[in-house]
């Protein structure tokens, strides 16, 4: 165990442990932009600079161990400074056109910003002159270069979470450039277009396009499971004016905040659908189209064949089949029909098929 | 699953993936599969095509289709005969194992790759490893399940994992990947023609009696017909009435133009629909019934894990909660059936499944579970759930081996049907799309079917990569666009069963499990010539028309 002491606070910690967990483990809030616990440890945005004693040096909590009898400053003079000069060279490559930008309101870098009173970058941005048009030609996501903090957090959220390395970061002299595979060539690159990059990017460099739609605190968000596969990943319905907008990844127990482009892209548009059906359909034997009925209407005609076919022939001759995508509670009751009301065992479900 | 996705993926040593392409399947799974080989464990991919975890595994066994019995049986020839087994977990938590020593002496290293179409020192080593790796976790898929043989499929992987005792730790186990996000979960609920909720066997007088009781009504004791069956009974006119519950079998059953016959053939027929689906059309009434996001309740997952799905919108129209239209048909009938909420049909359900009796939409939401759901067995309302099964002792005492010989697949390739065609899901769409085609983007991205053909095939046929071509089995002919490469091995093709155009189950063969009566999707013959130009133009106007 090793022994630190942060913001006056002793305590006792594994070997291993960055200044970052060890102060936050005590409560101790150390700001970060790029670091993502277990995925993105580079240091390079300097946000969580914090003030060791006995260094010149202010190091980056995320990535430095602490060692043994180590005493951390996480809001001197100096660190506070630190911070904010980072704050403001990232803001120099930055646009700041916060208003027409799909993340206002839930970008990172607005709210460090807003916390250490950076408004403005007093530096002339030496990346603008390299800068490369916005890549939109993937049907859900983009990359806006001129939004980008080079955090890589996308590069190692590709690589580590997803596992599938289909951004890359690339050094061109002094400067790098993030290969984000949503060009109009998006079908031949390595992307599954699970869009976990764009949650993860801190600003809205990478963005799903539908966020445009709607502004994050107009929305309300329902936890719930993805209906698409067994995986069962938790996740979020954003839902804004009785409509459902968007999804985010929840910290599910089988998912970890990961999820695939059909719970992150498929999973809602087809509940509003202007192809659901909403009202009960009968066929008219004759000219064998479906007709609009009441509730009363179909439902006593259903009853009354059913009961028919059960009365004349036995329950045996009857059958009801479930839907595996549909809840437990509609699958019991399903089964409980067929077996009270039909008089029948003629149930299954679709797990063969 | 006998273990979770966590334990797998952080815990195993080892990962035996067979018959199954979770990258596609299932995605998120996938993913950290992914992770777990970035961490070191090592992966052994079975399966008749390239998938890509094939280019990150150890070694991938390349097996011909319909040949996993037979792949496994080699596997514990070679384990056995290197004296590799876990003798200890033989002799104190199994039995049989001399029966299975007995099965296996004949599938030597050599006849089992000349069966399996592989390499048998590859065979060993794969062997080798899965049975010294520490934890060895089996993954499987519908690569298994989906064979007239694929019963024996799964019990063969449930011996092999007992030979080496990997079962009950974290990091093993058997685990079948389950399909659709609720499967689990319905048959857990007992949509099943033989057993009631929780695997309850309804010849069990002493079941019998206890949901007679709870349900306070007289009930049928004949055990029901599988629904794959259901639909041979349907022409010969045994089953007159049919309700569907939002399943379109028209799409996913094998053999369309048999199922069209089967529901032609009814007296009446009822569907409980979102969409105007291929089956639906055939209804005498629809019923328009409500989506996830429209609903409380909860899904089961692969891990056997009970979760919330909760009510997000309402959308407008005269729709029904489902559970309202079948109690408003159970009154209607005759059996007097209260209104209850999903909450209080779940309080039901824990009343009646001993396997569920500890779990409540109360409990699911409370900080006690913290959003991680009960994995059942849960047996009370103080038990935390059952994270991993079969810890120190099997469900039934004693783990039976219970070997089993290698069959081949009822539909072989001959003369006339030369090429052997599997089916499998891609990662942009689900099954009949009824939900994922509804997206425009997907539709951009995944716009139409393919087929994958060996380039050897191609050449012989003068087909090239992007062509559209007709494909015919005894059953039907299809036209969809070619794919040339080397992901499946010449004489073999794999067609995705998503699309209603180029529908693969226009050709499938209906012949099934002879066992669990799973139909067997993953191997029929087929045949495949190119179009004339006329027909080409037809068929690509027909492949845009697809998404209009
Ligand atoms: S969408 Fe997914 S696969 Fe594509 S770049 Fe982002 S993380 Fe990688
Ligand atoms: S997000 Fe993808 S992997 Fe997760 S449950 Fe949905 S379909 Fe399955």
């Amino acid at each position: 165990m090793i022994h630190v002491t942060i913001d006056g606070m002793q305590m006792e910690v594994q070997e291993g442990t960055t200044i970052l967990q060890a102060a936050r483990g005590a409560g101790i809030n150390i700001p970060t932009l790029c670091d993502l616990e277990g995925i993105n440890d580079v240091g390079s945005c300097r946000v969580c600079v914090v003030e060791v004693e006995g260094r010149e040096k202010l190091p980056t909590a995320c990535n430095t161990p602490v060692e043994e009898g180590m005493v951390v400053q996480t809001m001197s003079e100096r660190a506070v400074d630190a911070r904010k000069m980072a704050l403001n060279l990232l803001l120099s490559n930055h646009h700041r056109g916060c208003f027409s930008c799909p993340s206002n309101g839930a970008c990172e870098l607005q709210d460090l910003c807003y916390q250490y009173g950076v408004e403005e970058s007093s530096f002339a941005g030496a990346r603008k002159q390299i800068e490369t048009p916005p890549v939109e030609g993937h049907p859900f996501l983009s990359y806006h270069p001129e939004l980008c903090i080079h955090c890589e957090r996308c590069v190692s959220t590709c690589a580590k979470a997803t596992g599938r390395e289909a951004i890359t970061f690339r050094k061109t002299g002094m400067f790098g450039i993030i290969n984000a595979p949503f060009g109009e060539d998006y079908k031949d690159t390595l992307c599954e277009s699970c869009g976990n990059c764009a949650q993860n990017c801190p600003t809205g460099a990478i963005t799903e396009k539908r966020k445009k739609k709607y502004r994050s605190w107009e929305v309300s968000r329902v936890l719930t499971t993805c209906p698409h596969c067994a995986v069962g990943c938790q996740m979020y319905l954003l839902v804004k004016d009785g409509k459902i907008v968007d999804v985010e990844a929840a910290d599910g127990p089988s998912n970890h905040k990961l999820l695939c482009v059909k719970g992150r892209s498929a999973s809602f548009d087809f509940v509003d659908s202007p192809r659901r059906i909403r009202t009960p359909l009968v066929k008219n034997k004759e000219t064998g189209e479906f007709e609009e009925a009441t509730w009363d209407e179909a439902l006593d005609l259903v009853a009354e064949k059913f009961t028919d076919i059960r009365d004349s022939l036995g329950g045996d001759a009857l059958a009801g089949f479930a839907c595996s995508r549909s809840t437990n509670e509609d699958i019991y009751m399903l089964q409980k029909m067929v077996r009270t009301a039909f008089q029948s065992n003629n149930t299954d479900n679709c797990a063969r098929v | 699953m006998t273990n979770t996705i966590q334990d797998i993926t952080q815990d195993a040593n080892l990962i035996l993936l067979i018959g199954s392409n979770p990258e596609e399947a299932h995605p998120v799974f996938g993913m950290q599969i992914r992770q777990a080989v970035q961490r070191g464990a090592h992966l052994l991919v079975a399966d008749p095509r390239d998938i890509d975890l094939s280019q990150k595994a150890d070694i991938h066994l390349k097996l011909k289709p319909g040949t996993n019995v037979a792949f496994v049986n080699g596997m514990m020839h070679i384990i056995i005969e290197e004296g590799l087994q876990n003798q200890e977990f033989i002799d104190e938590r199994t039995e049989n194992y001399e029966e299975l020593k007995k099965l296996t002496a004949s599938y030597t290293a050599e006849r089992t790759a000349e069966i399996c179409g592989i390499d048998p020192q590859q065979l060993r080593e794969a062997a080798r490893l899965y049975a010294t790796a520490g934890n060895s976790a089996i993954l499987y898929c519908l690569g298994v399940t989906e064979h007239t043989s694929g019963t024996e499929g799964v019990m063969s992987l449930a011996n092999l994992a007992m030979l080496c005792g990997m079962i009950g730790r974290p990091g093993t186990g058997v685990n079948p990947i389950r399909g659709q996000n609720n499967v689990q979960g319905a048959c857990d609920m007992g949509a099943d023609p033989d057993k009631f909720p929780g695997y309850q066997k309804i010849t069990d007088p002493k079941v019998f009696e206890k949901f007679e009781k709870a349900w306070g009504t007289k009930l049928n004791p004949n055990p029901g017909t599988k629904a794959t069956q259901c639909f041979h009974k349907m022409m010969t006119g045994d089953i007159k009435g049919l309700f569907i519950f939002g399943e379109d079998p028209v799409r996913t059953d094998p053999d369309t133009n048999h199922v069209i016959h089967a529901l032609q053939s009814l007296d009446f027929f009822v569907i409980d629909e979102l969409f105007m689906t291929e089956t639906a059309k055939y209804a005498d009434v629809i019923l328009p019934g409500r989506s996830y996001a429209e609903k409380e309740g909860t899904f089961t997952n692969t891990e056997r894990r009970v979760q919330r799905v909760r009510k997000a919108v309402e959308i407008e129209g005269n729709t029904m909660a489902d559970t309202d239209i079948f109690t408003e048909i159970m009154n209607r009938m005759g059996y007097p059936q209260p209104k209850l909420t999903p909450a209080q049909i779940m309080d039901e359900i824990a009343s009646v499944t001993p396997s569920f009796a500890g779990i409540s939409h109360e409990r699911l939401d409370s900080e006690e579970v913290d959003g991680r759901g009960l994995q059942w067995p849960c047996t009370g309302k103080d038990h935390p759930g059952t994270r991993i099964m079969h810890v120190g002792k099997f469900a039934r005492g004693k783990g039976l081996f219970q070997p089993a010989e290698y069959r081949a697949s009822c539909e072989l390739p001959d003369d006339e049907y030369p090429l052997v065609m599997m089916t499998g899901r891609i990662l942009y769409h689900y099954n009949a799309c009824a939900m994922t085609d509804k997206t425009e983007g997907i539709n951009e991205i995944a716009p139409e079917a393919f087929i994958e053909l060996n380039t050897a095939d191609a050449e012989k046929y003068g087909i090239a990569d992007g062509e559209m071509i007709g494909i015919s089995s005894r059953r039907s002919e299809i036209s969809a666009r070619a794919r040339v490469s080397d992901k499946t091995r010449p004489g073999e093709t794999w067609m995705p069963f998503h699309y209603l155009k180029a529908g693969a189950n226009w050709l499938t063969s209906a012949a099934l499990d002879s066992i669990s009566a799973t139909p067997e999707y993953k191997v029929c013959a087929i045949k495949v010539r190119k179009l004339s130009p006329e027909e080409t133009e037809a068929a690509e106007a027909s492949a845009r028309a697809t998404l209009a």
